[in-house]
């Protein structure tokens, strides 16, 4: 394992030289959001705070071309007509820089859905494979956040590549997987296994500001019995608007749509697309024949709760929560609807 | 300018059918000259010209866009273009907050026999975009990330303190639920910690014993009532057999506050609900807060409140173990600033004592009015350029909106028409934002829902005050949700309308 130290002034220079040969993604603030962008060299230093999106467009963007076509007639037989089809799949190096422990962990729960399995989805792995994540420990759990109810914490290194961790006079670099180690390894950066103790205490200070823990352990069983208990599930969502901001928000949402936009015998040709999707709308599930399984916003919510904490527990190797517990659809909901309430009632009453 | 010199721009021409669409022909026959620059498209009338075609147009890279219809009262449907004028004025007038030169729409009137004129209409809108050249592209824009931080001056002064009057409101919900001819009664409750409510749907009498009253009652009742009738409805038919009579439904209960109420007002104007299938709680409203801008005082978005407490216009939040104390000048709602309707005027049950604010006091305009104002064209680009980046098109801006009640079969979502694309480019992002901003003109109550719901903190409201602005100028003051007796001006038309000119492009 490798340990470096970064000295507070150091970080911008050192961000300089990652964008020589990566592509790297930061938070930055706009207005009152906090937004992964790409950095480049003269931007200032990334704010040290949870992103208001999660940054799981760097790996699943909200928008991309799968496959683009393209129609010609053929001059001489002008019913005679050539389709070409362009699928490219490529990845630039990138260095996600500055996400939390709960991000990286959402990446891990997105695995399964594009990686596990028999098929993989070629455009995500690309870009994971070419993705270096440096996530940046919490050092200020909000009143939303509930990562270490669902097994994470402010400095769990799951789905990182590099933690790190702010100390006195700057930060502490731990490399976590081979990539992470090789990129400090080569950085140039001093050693700093003599701050690793008090990167480790302040991490310990962090995790006991996260809202007490509940034990969330029977969530798939009652979940499962409360499948049925649509008053239950009427009374949870009342005040739901069915908009999409808690699935947009979410790093282990993983859903989409596909469509076919464009004209194939313009000159730009047609594009198919795939672009985030959301549960809680009604055409998520409209069926071509008009019929709609899930009608209602219950039946809507009821899928969400249970796909986070019951159905991904089932379809994952390691039961793990399709939920990092980054707490953004509790924060950003225009009700502020809270998810854990539901979840907690379930398993209570 | 003829297509020989190869210097044509793009100009895109909706004509009725009836008239300038004839008129173009006429001047054809007569073998007119005329620039080339025009393409046209017929349409059946003026009035089928929604504003969004233009505004499509000029998005999509269109260098002008001239609509011509029949004269005034002299429509082959009687009355088609004078639903027009009125929208393609709102529209020219809109254009510049989007940073688009309103010079580059026109409409006009040319009847089909009026060859000699259309040749001059042609002529002279070409020339003008010809001198204006070719239109700024969104994509050219330098973006604007930043937002105005400025707070305006309170228009009455706001108070946290509570409302003395809450026991007596939950006493007459109470009695309403008690009675049974209630479906359910929307009010607010403590959300997970006590900065933030949560909207409170009340079924059973003992369920009101959570409703709060206060500065954190942030959220709109209006925009779910809607729903809620048709939920009343549907539970009104479970066990009805083919044949039998249909039962009455359950009233909705909906507690307001005066911008609640506009909500319903507008809903009640365009008979999208029905008086009788709602019973309205009121209350005087005494401003409501920006959670954001609590934070921000605390100085920590972490913060972790345990306790609130308000004494006029003091609130004193203890966050972290510390004390912080701030005032409603810092922390109110834009909207509550410049709220002159803190009291439903429409109402079954009102608590307490109305709060006036008086007749003549005059709010200061919004400071993301002034800002979006103090731009130039380009940088108003420039500005929604940047802000749409951000933009993930979770649509809560269209789902926390009361004016919104087409929710399953929004435009927004169709195929057919393909008003937009799944792709995200900032343009498809910002067309829905001027869908959603033309369909709400003359209709918006500037409740500010769409605003405090963007998760990014995207001022999209500002779009909908530019109508808002334009409306209130040409119906003389017009304020939608004010009254539930009067027309909404997009819904009707005068046949001299006072504040709209006839447009002579011409001698222009």
């Amino acid at each position: 394992m490798t340990i470096c130290f970064l000295a507070t002034e150091g970080l911008v220079p050192w961000l300089a030289k990652l964008a020589q040969n990566y592509r790297v993604f930061a938070p930055r603030r706009e207005g009152k959001a906090i937004i992964f962008r790409p950095w480049k060299e003269g931007d200032k230093a990334p704010v040290p705070l949870k992103a208001t999106v999660a940054p799981k467009g760097v790996m699943f963007p909200a928008c991309e071309t799968l496959v683009s076509y393209k129609t010609t007639k053929d001059p001489q037989q002008l019913d005679k007509v050539s389709l070409t089809l362009k699928a490219p799949v490529k990845a630039e190096p990138t260095v996600l820089f500055g996400c939390r422990s709960c991000d990286a962990r959402g990446f891990v729960a997105l695995d399964k859905a594009y990686l596990g399995g028999k098929f993989k989805d070629p455009y995500y792995e690309a870009r994971r494979n070419a993705t270096l994540i440096i996530t940046h420990t919490c050092d200020n759990p909000t009143p939303t956040c509930f990562c270490t109810w669902v097994n994470g914490g402010p400095a769990s290194p799951e789905g990182s590549d590099v933690l790190m961790t702010a100390v006195q006079g700057g930060y502490v670099l731990e490399g976590i997987s081979q990539k992470g180690n090789d990129l400090l390894a080569g950085s140039g950066l001093p050693d700093g296994s003599d701050k690793l103790n008090e990167a480790r205490a302040l991490r310990t200070e962090a995790a006991k500001r996260v809202t007490p823990r509940k034990d969330l352990s029977k969530a798939a069983e009652r979940l499962k019995a409360r499948f049925t208990d649509m008053d239950f599930w009427i009374a949870q969502t009342a005040k739901c608007l069915s908009c999409g901001a808690c699935t947009f928000m979410c790093p282990t949402c993983q859903c989409f749509n596909i469509t076919d936009e464009g004209d194939p015998a313009s000159e730009q040709g047609g594009q198919r697309l795939r672009s985030w999707d959301y549960c809680m709308s009604p055409m998520f599930t409209r069926e071509a024949s008009g019929h709609n399984p899930r009608m209602v916003k219950a039946a809507r919510m009821r899928n969400r709760v249970s796909h986070k904490y019951w159905y991904s527990t089932e379809y994952s190797p390691d039961g793990r929560f399709s939920c990092t517990g980054c707490g953004r659809c509790i924060a950003q909901c225009p009700v502020s609807l809270d998810i854990r309430e539901i979840v907690v009632k379930a398993i209570e009453e | 300018m003829s297509v020989l010199t190869g210097k044509e721009l793009r100009i895109v021409g909706f004509l009725c059918n009836w008239c300038s669409y004839g008129g173009a022909d006429t001047a054809g026959v007569a073998r007119a000259t005329q620039p080339t620059d025009l393409r046209i498209i017929r349409v059946p009338c003026s009035g089928r010209v929604n504003p969004l075609f233009p505004l499509k147009a000029l998005l999509s890279g269109a260098d002008g866009v001239l609509v011509s219809g029949c004269h005034p009262r002299d429509c082959h449907y009687s009355a088609g273009n004078f639903y027009a004028r009125r929208r393609l004025e709102l529209l020219k007038e809109f254009l510049p907050i989007i940073g688009i030169n309103p010079d580059r729409f026109e409409y006009t009137w040319v009847s089909a026999s009026e060859g000699q004129r259309w040749q001059q209409v042609v002529t002279a809108f070409t020339d003008r975009i010809h001198k204006l050249g070719p239109a700024p592209r969104f994509k050219d824009a330098e973006p604007i990330y930043d937002l105005p931080g400025a707070l305006t001056s309170l228009v009455r002064p706001l108070d946290c303190g509570g409302n003395p009057a809450l026991d007596e409101l939950k006493q007459q919900i109470r009695d309403a639920l008690a009675d049974g001819h209630l479906h359910c009664v929307v009010g607010w409750q403590q959300g997970y910690d006590p900065i933030h409510a949560t909207p409170l749907h009340m079924r059973k009498p003992e369920d009101v014993d959570r409703l709060i009253w206060g500065p954190f009652n942030i959220h709109s009742t209006a925009n779910m009532i809607t729903q809620l009738i048709k939920e009343a409805q549907d539970a009104a038919m479970v066990g009805v057999k083919r044949g039998d009579p249909i039962p009455p439904a359950k009233k909705v209960g909906v507690v307001v506050k005066g911008c609640d109420s506009k909500g319903l007002v507008e809903l009640l104007q365009e008979k999208l609900i029905d008086r009788n299938a709602v019973e309205i709680f009121a209350m005087g409203c005494n401003g409501t807060v920006s959670t954001d801008r609590i934070l921000a005082k605390i100085g920590n978005t972490a913060a972790r409140v345990s306790a609130v407490s308000g004494k006029g216009d003091t609130l004193t939040v203890t966050a972290d173990g510390t004390e912080y104390t701030m005032s409603m000048n810092d922390i109110a709602q834009d909207k509550c600033r410049a709220c002159k309707m803190p009291s439903a005027k429409v109402y079954d049950h009102f608590a307490g004592e109305p709060v006036t604010v008086a007749e003549d006091a005059v709010p200061e305009p919004a400071a993301i009015m002034a800002y979006l104002d103090s731009l130039t064209l380009d940088q108003r680009m420039g500005f929604w350029k940047g802000q749409m980046e951000r933009c993930i098109r979770c649509h809560a801006c269209r789902n926390a909106c009361p004016m919104c009640v087409c929710r399953e079969v929004c435009v927004a979502d169709s195929r057919e028409p393909h008003w937009v694309t799944q792709d995200d480019t900032v343009t498809n992002k910002f067309f829905f934002q001027l869908i959603h901003a033309l369909h709400l003109a003359g209709r918006c109550t500037g409740c500010g829902e769409c605003n405090r719901a963007c998760p990014v903190g995207i001022p999209v409201g500002a779009l909908k005050m530019q109508t808002g602005r334009i409306v209130q100028r040409l119906f003389d003051g017009y304020q939608p949700g004010t009254d539930a007796d009067a027309i909404p001006p997009f819904l009707g038309y005068e046949v001299e309308e006072k504040n709209i000119p006839e447009h002579h492009i011409e001698r222009a």
